[in-house]
């Protein structure tokens, strides 16, 4: 007879057998029995101890995002479950795979408003790809299986897996299970017949194509099918907040980033150009300004794998669906080779202009206090542009995001479509765990530092290697540059008094240093990125400095302001 | 956009429109959806049309003809365009199989309604027998107190009739089913459906195998 276990140690093994690594994760009631079931298995399942179920959500995006493996979180019900609602939008709406697996009460006191319960599969369902309760141990190797193949394939997502007290403890005959097929849902559709064809005979007849570029080719892995189609037909590039780093900052035919605080030239270019070629983005407003003016002049072919993003923003006169690593190859061998030289040069016009009003300015300045475009220039050069960049949101995720540079692929790690604050800290500690071959720095605002400085914690714990740098500008200086701007410098509550950042760093036994003269910064760039384990820089930035040029929300992409 | 205003000096925001995919004509659609019979799927469905700001006409769930699978048949005003947005997002939804939506041209539809009259009003008005009979309702109850009518049509020919009966102010009570609806075309797509599926995933799975 097969030997029985639990159903908590069911969920250990079938987290192996997915390949599971590393956890991030905190304790409660609901989920002791994993959590026991998880102390026999540290040999095999790395698990970080979080301050905050908010950071373990954002760790796992951190982790998931530079490895493309699926980041895993374990929290328990209540409390712990509504912690990680934040973490769930964010990857749902930026298509990060995490599980979290929450614990949840016995299924007999289920609807009792029972100690720590809540609905959260209901709570959740909005902002998942799917959402299941486990009310049997025989449920969890089939839910786990589904989660995981869910998660990780198609466009990929947030699952949850409430984990009912009952079935964490029941005793099962367990045996691994693999789920490879969900009929009603398929996770590697096909183009429609013709349509790369349709899409080929307009890139080769077009005078003035502009690719914009999105996270989808880092998600299919496409980054090098991407450089093949853009170089055999001489495709001009933008991209987008999370495609940066789908093609190197120094290839060529990078133009730069596409948005409200994009390039000038891509942006202007969008409204001139002929063949609009969008590939694994979603047209997310914060890229195409006023939709009424955007891009009207020009055919556009959208090339993503989840068929709703068609016609959802921008009507779409050319749909090739699938995985874009598939799709680009095919279009690529359809393509003529061509050369758009006059076209191309033509943003050169724009790139002085910005150079000279916006990027000169910011990032050499010669007087003055430091600017944050300086900074972020300093540490992508000091780092050789190999670094992985984790932001958080604000004045200093826009800086950080335009002036790092980009050499290698999954690069940048940013909260795109929910814009959530408090995401830099821990997203880089799941980064250095996806990635401890690489260097990662992230750029934090004072408030946004404050938001899960929490997680400071599990950096001493971990000795996690982060390479924080505080831009602090005594201000939520994000909404402070947009009262400037459209509310008559009414400073409501936006400016801040902070702590003392350095005493901070001491108590956690952080090295740190703070750094408000430009002479010092370079010197000061090399002691952070040369000092092993983690380091605080604090850069004393100017107080109202803005981020330019701006596409005002509801402006149109080629009316970029320059100056405020 | 950005706009001076003439009172403070300083540029104000205006907010982007959305009315840039066309069609603002509003038509009653019937959507089918299919799903897997699993529990809360109905929530997911009907907040798709919650978020988009589309008020649900009439709702119908119940098992098909197929073992394990579930039909929805939804009503709703809206545009095109709305409409097509709607499926798309439906269709998202892991567990939903497939949705399509049709016009009233598309379909044979069908509801059924109860009609609840006060027996000595009804008594009082022949009239009101003769309408019941031109509408080909069945009377199935009758006491002293109220008797029950039972009609099953299209939408129009329910409210009709009701319209008809309360003019003499002797509708106790009157309840319509939700629309159920199947398509008039030839094609049945969802079995096409299920077997493309399953087609493909062999086919994967061969290719894999090599
Ligand atoms: C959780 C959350 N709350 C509020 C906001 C709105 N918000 C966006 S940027 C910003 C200011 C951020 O200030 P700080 O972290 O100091 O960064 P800075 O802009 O000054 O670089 C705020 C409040 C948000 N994006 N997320
Ligand atoms: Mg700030």
């Amino acid at each position: 007879m097969k030997q029985q276990i639990t159903g908590a140690e069911a969920l250990m093994r079938s987290l192996e057998h997915q390949g599971v690594k590393t956890l991030f994760g905190y304790p409660g009631g609901s989920i002791m029995p994993t959590f026991d079931a998880l102390y026999g298995h540290r040999d095999t399942l790395n698990h970080i101890l979080v301050r905050h179920e908010q950071g373990a959500t954002h760790a796992a995006q951190g982790f998931a995002r530079v490895s493309g493996e699926v980041g895993v979180c374990l929290v328990t019900s209540g409390p712990g479950a509504t912690n990680t609602l934040t973490g769930i939008a964010d990857a749902m709406i930026d298509s990060t795979p995490i599980v979290v697996i929450a614990g949840q009460v016995p299924t007999g006191m289920l609807g009792t408003d029972a100690f720590q319960e809540v609905d959260l599969v209901s709570i959740t369902q909005p902002i998942t790809k799917w959402s299941y309760q486990i009310r049997s141990a025989k449920d969890v190797a089939w839910a786990v299986a589904r989660a995981f193949f869910l998660a990780k394939n198609g466009r990929p997502g947030p699952v949850v897996l409430d984990f009912t007290k009952n079935a964490q403890v029941e005793m099962v005959d367990y045996e691994p299970a693999t789920v490879d097929f969900i009929r009603s849902y398929d996770p590697n559709p096909m183009p429609k017949e013709g349509s790369l064809e349709e899409a080929a005979a307009l890139i080769n007849e077009a005078k003035r194509p502009l690719v914009l570029v999105g996270q989808g080719v880092e998600l299919g892995g496409a980054q090098a099918e991407l450089r093949a189609l853009v170089e055999k037909a001489d495709l001009p590039c933008g991209c987008t907040l999370l495609g940066l780093s789908a093609l190197s900052s120094d290839h060529p035919l990078n133009k730069g980033m596409l948005g409200m605080h994009g390039n000038l030239a891509p942006n202007v270019k969008t409204n001139e150009c002929d063949v609009l070629i969008a590939v694994g983005m979603r047209f997310d407003d914060r890229v195409t300004g006023n939709l009424a003016t955007y891009a009207k002049q020009a055919k556009v072919i959208h090339m993503d794998i989840d068929p709703s993003e068609f016609n959802k923003n921008v009507k779409v006169d050319v749909e090739v669906l699938g995985n874009c690593k598939l799709t680009l190859k095919a279009l690529a061998n359809l393509v003529t080779e061509a050369k758009h030289t006059e076209w191309i040069e033509s943003f050169a016009e724009h790139d002085a202009i910005e150079n000279k009003r916006v990027i000169e300015p910011e990032i050499h300045p010669t007087e003055g206090p430091l600017n944050m475009g300086e900074v972020v220039r300093a540490v992508s050069e000091e780092s050789n542009h190999e670094a992985i960049l984790v932001t958080d949101v604000g004045q200093n995720q826009m800086m950080a995001a335009r002036y790092f540079k980009y050499t290698k692929e999954r690069s940048i790690v940013t909260s795109g479509g929910l814009g959530t604050m408090g995401f830099g800290m821990p997203a880089a500690i799941g980064a250095t765990f996806g990635r401890p071959d690489r260097k990662v720095c992230v750029f934090m605002g004072d408030g946004g530092f404050q938001m899960n400085i929490q997680e400071l914690g599990t950096i001493m714990e971990q000795q996690a290697p982060v390479k924080m740098i505080l831009m602090n500008n005594n201000y939520l200086g994000n909404v402070r540059q947009w009262q400037a701007m459209f509310f008559g410098r009414r400073y409501s509550f936006t400016p801040m008094m902070n702590p003392d950042y350095m005493q901070i760093a001491a108590a956690y036994n952080i090295p740190a240093r703070r750094v408000t003269d430009r002479a010092e910064l370079r010197e000061a760039i090399r002691e952070m990125l040369t000092t092993d384990g983690p380091f605080i820089l604090e850069a004393c930035v100017i107080e109202e400095g803005n981020v330019m040029p701006m596409t005002p929300p509801g402006g149109t992409v080629d009316k970029m302001l320059l100056e405020c | 956009m950005i706009k001076e205003n003439k009172k403070t000096g300083h540029a104000k925001q205006v907010l982007p429109h959305r009315e840039d995919l066309g069609g603002s004509m509003k038509t009653l659609y019937t959507l089918i959806v299919h799903s897997e019979n699993i529990a809360g799927l109905l929530n997911q469905v009907t907040a798709v049309f919650t978020r988009r700001q589309i008020n649900i006409e009439s709702l119908n769930v119940s098992a098909s003809s197929i073992k394990g699978i579930h039909k929805y048949t939804i009503t709703a005003w809206c545009t095109e365009d709305e409409i097509k947005k709607v499926v798309k997002q439906i269709e998202r939804k892991i567990d939903v199989l497939q949705a399509n939506y049709f016009t009233d041209d598309e379909i044979y539809q069908h509801e059924i309604a109860l009609y609840k009259l006060a027996t000595p009003g009804f008594q009082a008005n022949p009239v009101a027998s003769k309408i019941i009979r031109r509408h080909a309702a069945r009377v199935v109850e009758v006491n002293p107190t109220f008797c029950i009518v039972e009609k099953n049509g299209m939408s129009e020919e329910i409210t009709s009739l009701y319209e008809e009966l309360q003019q003499f102010g002797i509708v106790l009570q009157f309840v319509r089913s939700g629309r159920v609806a199947i398509s008039t075309s030839c094609f049945e797509r969802l079995n096409e459906y299920l077997n493309f599926r399953e087609e493909k995933y062999n086919k994967e799975k061969e290719y894999a195998r090599q």
